[in-house]
């Protein structure tokens, strides 16, 4: 086995070995398994136990009432007022709704009283205020004889379809391709920059470490700096993309599983939205959104964006990492003095980050996404959010060139670093001094 | 010859930290290497062992110049010991004999050995974290011979050992050397190179101030000092020619002028009918040769 595989090796095997790599591998999807528990459990939460309320109709526009979940209607049944509150003091009602009769048809807003002594939980009372709302509609529509199947011919929605005129824009965009795009490219540029930060900052721990603890010396006088530094940053960029792999892998298992063990019904929780939301969504338009979207999803090119993660992890990995690498090497035991250091490694990545989810999400095909989507230093986080949208092939290519590029220029600049860097001790350091080890000889 | 550095210079930047420095060991010697703190050891030692690389000037391990497969001929113990802290003691002799070119196989086979010869055969799950410091010495030590080396540099390899260890590791070194490893030492613990070194480099800003073979040196430096101890009265009448450096109760010490002039001092002591106990010329300590070429080399 060659010696650069020997330290991949050790450098993979101690880091996934390690009691918070397996914790965190196997936290992230237990996590995602609440978060959903939790959301079915409130989105099935009746807001409290059923309540029985009189409709104390004044002029008979509401009754009858449908039941609804947690609430149940019962009609006043020629019963006072003051009989149906009696009732409610001895507990054999709930509440007693009086509904009002309608001063005029003109009026818009109308009052409709709850009597007792118990608060009625918001959710309940907004169902009620929305019942009551189309009930007095259909009686308004009643009261004025129209028609209520004319009245439906009335509403109409309105979508933009962009069209291509001489461009290569494709005739297929719906209102859906932008949103899809922006979820897709979203969740790739977050990857990516959660990804090279954390494991580059890895790498870097793990080189200051070794220093620390002086076994660098020992290993220096086995094996090149180069390919000591390689199998770290590849160690530490494989054992990266195995939790990657490993939560993808679980997360699918979790949200597939899950709903199955509960029984769960994804259309029960349309229905329960549309009946306590704000927006009374139609189920049917719900569904054919949701096929709209996955539609969408489809229409995506799925192994050119892998594949292009696949490259622009690499390549932002192998560029930040090395930096990292670098870093690690010219910091003394102390943590807190190398913030300087890290700060040219830290910030064009967060910048990258920070053009993409507040210039990205507006336009990703303005002029600063392009630059940031070719610049080397950005491209690994702007890309992959910009390919969701079909940028044209020669931005690509120019993009993937140059990340390739700089990639092995940011190895080859922290290899001559670190070969220094790591056997220097007990000197504060700084970038000028660190731009000046580049120059050494062996 | 084991190891040949010729005309070895290395710079940081503006500072020379190896000046034209060149030596030669031979195979087999215990070679000390001498020098105050940031004279320029380490930066040569770390040339020897290609962790760096000369600016110019050249070394040949065993007739070869250095090469990437030398290191697997070098074994070198750095003054600063380090071993992986959180990694078992088993693994991590693995780990590094593997990287010196050993097969898994024949790493596992060394390391058993070593185990028993140091009787510690039952560490091999332990974490160097747990162990000693002394304990982590005999690790650091076995990691640095696994691998049979022709050469072995040692970086003041007893500080932090006990006596019963540094007597085993001792031991140790000189039954490797019997079997033909060329040792050379760094240190400024001046007893242990007179005990163990024959050929010695004293090294002084990067310079190579003093350099040849342990009891040549000696004798360069010898002031001509002799002691006489006698049972009885001092004999009151001493000629001038023999200057006396020190009285003490039973002995005195004598400067002479010249070498030849022993015969005479011992043929007037006999003369005079004293009872001789002991007659020894006193060569100097390494420690008043080290500070003295140091002193005379300082300023230059």
């Amino acid at each position: 086995m060659s010696k650069l595989s020997l330290i991949i090796q050790r450098e993979y095997l101690t880091r996934v070995r390690k009691k918070s790599f397996i914790i965190g591998t196997l936290l992230a999807p237990v996590g995602l398994l609440v978060y959903m528990l939790v959301i079915v459990g409130l989105s099935s939460y009746q807001g409290g136990d059923e309540i029985k309320v009189a409709v104390f109709d004044e002029a008979k526009m509401v009754n009858p009432l449908p039941d609804e979940q947690g609430v149940r209607f019962v009609p006043s049944a020629n019963k006072t007022l003051e009989q149906l509150k009696a009732e409610v003091t001895e507990k054999k009602l709930d509440g007693v709704l009086r509904i009002p009769p309608l001063g005029n048809f003109q009026q818009k807003d109308h009052t409709i009283f709850y009597y007792s002594d118990e608060k009625l939980a918001p959710e309940k009372s907004g169902m009620i205020e929305k019942r009551i709302a189309g009930k007095i509609k259909e009686y308004k529509m009643d009261s004025l004889k129209l028609d209520a199947a004319q009245l439906k011919l009335l509403e109409s929605e309105v979508s933009i379809d962009p069209e291509g005129i001489n461009s290569d824009q494709e005739d297929d965009q719906s209102k859906y391709t932008a949103g899809v795009g922006l979820a897709v490219g979203g969740i790739m540029t977050f990857l990516l920059f959660f990804m090279v930060l954390m494991y580059g900052q890895m790498v870097m721990r793990s080189v200051m470490e070794e220093k620390t603890n002086r076994i660098v010396e020992v290993m220096m006088s086995s094996v090149r700096p180069f390919d000591l530094m390689m199998g770290k940053i590849i160690g530490a960029g494989l054992v990266g993309l195995t939790q990657v792999v490993a939560w993808v892998v679980l997360s699918g298992a979790v949200s597939f599983f899950v709903p199955l063990l509960m029984g769960f019904d994804p259309s029960q929780m349309q229905g329960q939205m549309a009946a306590g939301g704000e927006v009374a969504v139609d189920p049917e338009l719900m569904q054919d959104a949701g096929m709209r979207i996955m539609a969408e999803l489809s229409k995506q090119n799925w192994p050119l964006l892998i594949g292009s993660f696949i490259i622009y992890f690499l390549g932002g990995y192998f560029i930040y990492s090395s930096m990292f690498a670098a870093i690690g090497s010219a910091m003394g035991d102390d943590m807190g003095e190398g913030q300087s250091l890290t700060l040219p490694a830290t910030l064009p990545l967060i910048l990258a980050f920070y053009i993409v989810s507040m210039a990205g999400w507006r336009n990703p095909d303005s002029g600063l996404m392009v630059f940031s989507s070719i610049f080397p230093l950005f491209s690994p986080i702007a890309m992959p959010f910009r390919l969701a949208f079909n940028p044209p092939w020669w931005q690509v290519a120019l993009s993937l060139t140059l990340v390739i590029a700089s990639a092995i220029f940011f190895v080859w600049l922290a290899g001559r670093i670190y070969r220094v860097g790591i056997l220097m001790y007990g000197k504060k350091v700084t970038l000028k001094e660190m731009w000046k080890w580049t120059f050494y000889n062996g | 010859m084991i190891l040949s550095v010729q005309d070895v210079v290395k710079t940081y930047g503006d500072y020379m930290a190896v000046n034209h420095v060149s030596l030669e060991v031979q195979k087999g010697s215990v070679f000390g290497m001498l020098g105050p703190n940031g004279a320029g050891k380490t930066s040569l030692i770390r040339m020897i062992t290609t962790i760096t690389a000369p600016d110019s000037g050249t070394i040949y391990l065993d007739g070869h110049k250095l090469h990437s497969r030398s290191p697997e001929q070098i074994g070198y113990m750095p003054e600063e010991r380090g071993l992986y802290k959180k990694m078992k003691v088993g693994e991590q002799l693995l780990y590094l004999a593997q990287l010196k070119g050993l097969t898994k196989a024949q790493a596992q086979k060394e390391i058993d050995a070593w185990f028993t010869k140091f009787e510690i055969k039952d560490w091999w799950n332990k974490k160097v974290e747990d162990l000693s410091k002394g304990m982590q010495q005999k690790i650091q030590f076995i990691a640095t011979v696994l691998h049979k080396p022709k050469l072995l540099i040692l970086d003041e390899p007893f500080t932090g050992l006990d006596p019963i260890n540094t007597t085993l590791i001792k031991n140790v070194i000189g039954e490797l050397n019997a079997q033909g490893t060329s040792i050379i030492f760094s240190t400024h613990r001046m007893e242990q190179v007179e005990e163990m070194c024959d050929h010695i480099v004293l090294i002084n800003k990067g310079k190579n101030v003093l350099y040849g073979e342990v009891q040549a040196i000696k004798n360069q430096y010898k002031q001509n000092l002799y002691r006489v101890e006698i049972q009885g009265e001092m004999p009151a009448d001493l000629p001038d020619r023999f200057a006396v450096l020190k009285t003490e109760k039973n002995a005195l010490t004598f400067k002479l002028e010249e070498e030849a002039q022993s015969n005479d001092l011992l043929k007037f002591f006999l003369q005079k009918g004293s009872r001789i106990t002991r007659f020894e010329e006193i060569l100097p300590t390494f420690n008043e040769i080290f500070i003295q070429r140091v002193a005379e080399t300082g300023e230059a």
